[in-house]
């Protein structure tokens, strides 16, 4: 069974299936990685794998209602189980909230018929040697090398008892470099996201770090407060991701967002930012491509199992510094009045800069430069208040030049907030975001200048 | 220095038998094949794992249901030390040529690795640390109905019916249901003759109620404070917690807390219920006493520690009542186990004694690395397809045997803040610097709550705040926490942990008013 297609799966399971209405998922996964810490490999690996997904849909007095069941490792004969099993969990299930007629009208896919992509352990042919090289550099330069590469390829494959048949394949790369002095009172860090691997050379980024672990030989000691502060875009991407978690148009219309208006309603429409900002997500997005049509495997707040293979259109979620959409399924558009804007596969933030991050220090009398945040929690909805904290390298800038490295801080500051007071948008380009790269990638932001970040207390931490 | 005291890996509250649409897949033939072709090709060491995990959640929305799913997770994984490095794939054809085929592959994986070490000019090897063979051992969690055998029908009808006494509530606008259940089964083997075959079970149920001032646009919320637990369905009949005194309890404490005052900033004494000092635990103690972490294995990514290897036996934690263990056998803890994922058998250990910290987790990779001895059994990897990592055992904090009821340690603080239940949490990269928020805060005055605070946030240093802890509560405040998304490891993963601990009291700790911080 290992070696069927995986679009003859998704037939079979369609066959099987007697429910009113029936969507299948194949999703075949392969990846290879590999992690370092002091200049040595420690861990590797490489997989693959396939998840078959069956969403039964039962027609009832009060509604329809959905059963959901996933398995990996799939056999011919768990084949015709796992049908009757969503179909048992949704005939035992009250209708489901979320119901919607199966989406229809979608051309099939080309390449429905196609096998899956797949990595392995191949995509570090060039990698690997240049790794060993920059682990050599590192080891003569008096570095020690922390990191990890990952390389996964997911095909997804779905089919519906409505009639479609798509198919979307998404590579996924990251690379994640990490640099500190032989006592650790020095660290850096620098990360790329990439789709195959051709286009990041890790001896680069052992580079910039190397000149990072020298701005940090003069150590500065600040106290908490205030701070003129540069977020570089990967912190910037860290922020607008968990902003984007709190754009549910339903939850705002309840009352229990950031984006709930006093009195009733949403704040769409309203000035989040002086500066003209716009993000939007695009899966046709060059370089962050993601996937066009809705690949939902459980239903949620802002997803619906019903809606799979509805297409996802580029969407502007603010639009010149307003607010201008909130996230829906279906259901909750119906729900709440709004349009349907199903959630973001990539983001993209734009504020209308052409400064480099360079240029951008360059430009400051004194402030702080971060490299990155870390842990970042939530500690108030309300206000989407936001706690974590600075990570592997805060500098001192003062008149255009960085002079030091400065103490880590913890912050407490609110992603709507900063919009808000943000005085300077850079140039737009694409960015790891670092807290949230073990499942989101495709983000490309510019650095932001904040007059006055709140760095609530300092940290010891290196 | 590790003080190791061997569990009883066969106890149970009641007898299960390992399910047998586990055992009837071919364990020991795949393990056969892919150990023989390890062996074949040179390998050191080698050993197979094959995992079925199934995951599954129901979640109700204002008592509808509003999703769900029911996942499992079937595939093998073989890790190789070959030419001393190591090697790791995984696969889930269940053919004797595909399990020997993953092996290849991960040989393959560690003539990569040293290709890499050997151009780094690095002369590594990978070694492991001693442990007693272990054949044919089977080990079961503590439970008594599996969740995975009670119809959806029922588990769904309860969340709703625990919904609906919420939204019946004056005051209550919504409320979100959910309900987590973990079925794990593992087969292990290795090449030195280890042969184990384990089950566990754990659940987590949670609801939240939610409070909506539309006139001035104020919101807050109120969760329960149950913790996820290694139990199965029994759990939400009455067996280890009292879901409607909880349950009834929640809107009167809602309506309270919306109406409650905001904090003044500044230095109070808290005294610190189980329900929220077990995260506090986790983030500051359980993680920061990882050996992996502290050597650096973990510093680009969770960070490492400042409880340096350097520092075992003499760093002062915290103060002289403060003792606390490494535990893979509490009864319905999420980290017990039997054996490890390196068939390593469970144990039992202190971390810090008499507040001077007195031990480490370990694997066996770490323990022979650091002469440490034998390992005590903290490698775990949380599904087929990932590398075992060495990961956090329950860590608790133990009561003071003729300890005080949480009471009376509130009797004791003239003016201070009761915090129970957990929200966020947030640390940094050495575990020093923490802030932490609650569920409820109860304004202490006299010795007697005063009604809930608001905005409340408590903020500290590691070293600072266990150093100010000045009473541990007796065994009858002990409550077992604990957590089912621990995460680890690139690529990552998430572990389930629980952490035992009294009610206890700690002076003068730095309060924040969230309101303030976010500026306003």
């Amino acid at each position: 069974m290992s070696r069927t297609k995986p679009h003859e799966i998704v037939e079979r399971a369609l066959e099987l299936s007697t429910a009113d209405g029936c969507v299948v998922i194949a999703d075949e996964e392969s990846s290879a990685n590999l992690r370092w810490a002091g200049n040595a490999l420690t861990t590797n690996g490489v997989t693959r794998g396939r998840t078959l997904t069956v969403i039964a849909t039962v027609d009832g007095k009060e509604g329809t209602a959905s059963g959901v069941v996933s398995r990996s490792a799939v056999t011919a004969a768990d084949l015709e189980p796992l049908v009757r099993a969503a179909e048992e969990a949704a005939r035992a299930g009250a209708s489901a909230e979320d119901a919607q007629p199966l989406v229809t009208g979608v051309p099939a896919s080309t390449d429905f018929t196609e096998g899956p992509a797949e990595t392995s352990s191949a995509v570090f042919e060039r990698f690997a040697p240049a790794l060993g090289e920059a682990f050599a550099r590192a080891r003569a330069g008096g570095r020690e090398l922390y990191g990890f590469a990952n390389h996964e390829l997911v095909s997804t494959y779905i089919g519906t008892s409505a009639g479609l048949r798509l198919r979307h394949d998404q590579p996924n790369g990251t690379l994640e470099l990490n640099a500190k002095s032989p006592d650790r009172l020095r660290s850096a860090w620098a990360g790329r996201s990439t789709r195959d691997f051709t286009d990041v050379d890790p001896t680069v980024l052992d580079a910039e770090l190397a000149v990072r672990l020298g701005w940090a030989e003069r150590k500065i000691e600040l106290p908490a407060g205030r701070y003129e502060t540069l977020l570089p875009p990967t912190a910037v991407a860290d922020l607008m991701i968990y902003q984007m978690w709190s754009a549910s148009a339903r939850d705002a219309v309840e009352g229990r967002t950031v984006f709930s208006k006093p009195g009733g309603g949403t704040r769409l429409g309203e000035k989040l930012s002086e500066l003209p900002l716009t993000l939007r997500s695009d899966p046709n997005a060059p370089g962050l491509e993601s996937a066009p049509f809705v690949i939902a495997h459980s239903s949620g707040d802002d997803a619906s199992v019903f809606d799979n293979g509805l297409a996802v259109p580029a969407t502007e979620w603010i639009s010149g510094g307003e607010l201008a959409r909130l996230t829906t399924t279906r259901h909750s558009a119906e729900l709440t009045g709004q349009p349907v804007s199903p959630g973001f596969g990539n983001l993209i933030l734009d504020g209308g800069g052409d400064r480099s991050l360079e240029e951008m220090v360059a430009a400051t009398e004194r402030g702080l430069l971060l490299t990155c945040l870390w842990y970042i929690r939530e500690v108030d909805p309300a206000t989407l208040l936001l706690t974590g904290l600075t990570r592997d390298g805060v500098y001192l800038v003062e008149n255009g030049q960085v002079v030091g490295e400065v103490n880590n801080f913890r912050f407490n500051e609110s992603p709507v907030d900063l919009l808000s007071r943000a005085s300077e948008a850079g140039r737009t380009e694409q960015t790891l975001p670092r807290e949230w790269s073990d499942w989101f990638t495709r983000a490309a932001m510019p650095a932001l200048r904040i007059p006055d970040f709140n760095m609530s207390s300092v940290s010891k931490g290196v | 220095m590790i003080g190791a005291t061997g569990p009883d890996p066969g106890r149970n509250s009641v007898p299960h038998s390992i399910d047998a649409a586990f055992t009837a897949l071919p364990l020991r033939a795949l393990a056969d094949a892919a150990l023989a072709r390890a062996r074949a090709l040179g390998s050191d060491h080698a050993d197979f794992r094959l995992e079925r995990v199934r995951s599954a959640s129901w979640r109700l929305r204002d008592a509808k249901p509003s999703g769900g799913s029911d996942s499992t997770d079937l595939g093998y994984a073989v890790r190789v030390v070959h030419g001393g490095s190591w090697g790791f794939a995984s696969g889930v054809d269940l053919t004797m040529d595909g399990a020997a085929k993953v092996a290849s592959q991960a040989v393959a994986m560690a003539k990569l690795s040293a290709r890499v070490i050997k151009a780094a000019g690095s002369d590594e090897r990978v070694e492991l640390a001693d442990e007693p063979v272990h054949a044919d051992k089977t080990w079961i969690s503590a439970y008594d109905v599996n969740p995975f055998e009670v119809p959806d029908a029922e588990k769904s009808a309860l969340l709703a019916d625990w919904s609906a006494r919420l939204l019946a509530a004056d005051g209550v606008a919504h409320v979100d249901a959910s309900l987590l259940a973990v079925h794990e089964n593992k087969f292990y083997a290795d090449t030195a003759g280890t042969v184990t075959t384990q089950q566990r079970v754990r659940i987590h149920p949670q609801l939240t109620a939610v409070a909506v001032d539309a006139a001035t646009g104020g919101f807050d919320s109120m969760r329960t404070i149950a913790p996820p637990a290694g139990r199965g369905w029994e759990y939400l009949t009455g067996t280890g917690w009292d879901w409607n005194a909880e349950l009834e309890g929640i809107p009167d404490l809602l309506a309270e807390k919306m109406r409650a005052p905001s904090v003044r900033a500044g230095r109070y004494d808290l005294v610190v219920d189980p329900s929220n000092l077990w995260l506090t635990i986790h983030e500051s103690i359980g993680h920061a006493t990882e050996l992996d972490r502290a050597l650096g294995y973990e510093a680009a990514y969770a960070g490492t520690s400042f409880a340096t290897f350097d520092q075992l036996g003499t760093l002062t934690y915290g103060s002289s009542i403060m003792n606390v263990t490494g535990d893979r056998t509490a009864e319905h803890g999420l980290a017990t186990i039997g054996y490890d994922d390196e068939g390593v058998e469970a144990q039992s250990w202190d971390l810090v004694k008499d507040g001077t910290l007195a031990g480490y987790q370990l694997d066996r990779r770490i323990a022979k690395l650091t002469g440490l001895g034998r390992s005590n059994g903290c490698a775990y990897a949380d599904s087929p397809g990932h590398v075992p990592v060495q990961r956090m055992a329950n860590v608790s904090l133990r009561p003071d045997p003729g300890g005080l009821s949480t009471e009376d340690l509130i009797g004791g603080v003239e003016r201070g803040i009761y915090v129970v239940g957990d929200r966020s949490w947030s640390i940094d990269m050495q575990r020093h610097n923490f802030q932490f928020t609650g569920q409820r805060f109860f304004r202490i005055e006299n010795g007697r709550l005063a009604g809930q605070l608001r905005d409340v946030a408590y903020q500290a240093t590691t070293t600072d705040f266990w150093g100010s802890m000045e009473k541990v509560g007796g065994p009858q405040t002990y409550v077992l926490g604990g957590a089912f998304n621990c995460g680890k490891a690139q690529p990552g993963q998430v572990a389930a942990v629980s952490h035992g601990c009294p009610s206890a009291l700690f002076r003068d700790v730095n309060i924040l008013n969230t309101t303030q911080e976010a500026g306003r």
